[in-house]
């Protein structure tokens, strides 16, 4: 499986979801992508945006002051 | 079975752009959501900041707008792009620092080279006439859509009743009947709207969101970009803007001392960047310094953060200064008194 880390440190949301985003763009189906951040937000944004998208949350957790977010790519159909 | 029209709306998060996607949507339109990043949005940067806001929803209105409605958002960083916008807008700015018509006329033309390059049909915003003083006005309308390149591919839902027809209503995608009449600067009609479509949940509505309409953060950005000698900016400036205390001792550099501890931590995510200080025998901000400090500066700037530590009343403080070689030394000052700092050098 295909994992790609994203390094979000110091970036303010809305920052961390466009990294995201642009990763996940051009990644095929099934692959993951694993953001490290420091803003708390991201808790919330990035599994939002997920969500809002049709992607998967595989996992949030804290690790000593940064916020790991795991998202698994899933395209969806173009209507 | 007719073909299903798409477009995209421009999502800020408030109410209006929740309101006029809706419409669309109960027309059988499938709708996707674009957000635009400028830097200066108020979105979530300073709570995620300041220790004192950390108990505060870190909610971004745009994502969660798009989550109520079920469409999809692409978020879409035009930072590079919108310092044209900023530093030099064709119709001027607002009160502030705010662009808002070059703005709002660089953000429909964005919308609609995303438009054509996905294959939607048209663009919707939650403009409203007469609802913004310099953007939402009957003169401005026809601006932003012939400006933009849109032209007649914008529809404004809240208030298409009262523009010339669009193409989505000409081709019949979408029935005017079901569009509105709104205009004006009282938000009754939309809070009337949202309470018949069951909307109970959404951001406080007008104002608020961009960080050019706030006066303190219009002085630190004139004052940054008349020390720099002209019109510029980096990603790194406009977010330091939004923290700390500012002070400008002489043309050449500023003082940026945290005002707490989440702004100090934050900060600290800069200390690589800029030469900084840190108060050593006492409890103290953490301060940056923007700008070119000789030997003599140093021992101002460190007296001027001493000032701001619990040590403000010693005769002595030791601060730590570090070098943008990563240097450290100690020094050893006599904090200033309150009246010794001019009241020119807070920004």
């Amino acid at each position: 499986m295909n994992r790609h880390v994203i390094d979000c440190r110091r970036l303010l949301c809305p920052m961390p979801v466009i990294r995201v985003q642009n990763a996940v763009a051009s990644l095929p189906d099934g692959s993951r992508v694993e953001a490290v951040c420091t803003d708390p937000g991201a808790l919330n944004d990035i599994p939002a945006w997920s969500r809002i998208n049709g992607h998967r949350l595989i996992e949030t957790r804290t690790d000593d002051g940064e916020y790991i977010i795991v998202v698994e790519v899933v395209h969806g159909e173009s209507p | 079975m007719s073909e299903q029209r798409k477009a995209v709306a421009l999502i800020s998060g408030g109410l209006d752009s929740l309101l006029a996607a809706h419409v669309i949507q109960a027309q059988g339109i499938h709708v996707e959501g674009i957000n635009f990043f400028t830097g200066f949005c108020v979105e979530g940067h300073t709570h995620a900041i300041r220790k004192r806001d950390q108990k505060k929803e870190k909610r971004n209105n745009a994502l969660h707008v798009a989550e109520q409605l079920g469409i999809k958002l692409h978020i879409v960083d035009i930072v590079e792009g919108y310092k044209q916008i900023l530093t030099h807008p064709k119709h001027g700015y607002g009160a502030n620092l705010n662009p808002c018509l070059d703005c709002k006329i660089f953000m429909v033309r964005k919308a609609h080279e995303w438009i054509r390059a996905k294959g939607f049909d048209f663009i919707i915003t939650g403009e409203v006439i007469g609802q913004r003083p310099m953007s939402q006005r009957k003169e401005t309308m026809p601006i932003v859509s012939g400006e933009s390149g849109a032209n007649d591919l914008l529809l404004r839902p809240l208030c298409a009743k009262n523009l010339p027809l669009t193409l989505p209503e000409r081709e019949g995608w979408v029935d005017r009947d079901r569009l509105y009449d709104f205009s004006g600067r009282s938000r009754k009609p939309q809070m009337a709207l949202a309470a018949d479509l069951g909307i109970e949940d959404y951001a406080q509505p007008a104002g608020g969101c961009c960080f050019l309409t706030d006066e303190r953060y219009a002085v630190k950005l004139t004052d940054l970009w008349r020390a720099r000698g002209s019109k510029q900016y980096e990603m790194d400036d406009i977010m330091l803007l939004k923290v700390g205390r500012h002070l400008r001792p002489a043309g050449r550099y500023k003082v940026i001392i945290a005002r707490e501890e989440g702004e100090g931590k934050f900060m600290q995510g800069y200390r690589r960047q800029y030469p900084h200080l840190e108060t050593v025998s006492h409890g103290g901000p953490f301060a940056l310094i923007d700008g070119v400090v000789d030997e003599a500066d140093v021992e101002l700037v460190a007296r001027l953060v001493a000032r701001y530590s619990q040590g403000r009343h010693a005769d002595e403080v030791e601060m730590a200064f570090t070098d943008l070689a990563g240097q450290t030394r100690s020094l050893r000052v006599r904090p200033m008194r309150p009246e010794q700092i001019p009241q020119e050098w807070l920004i």
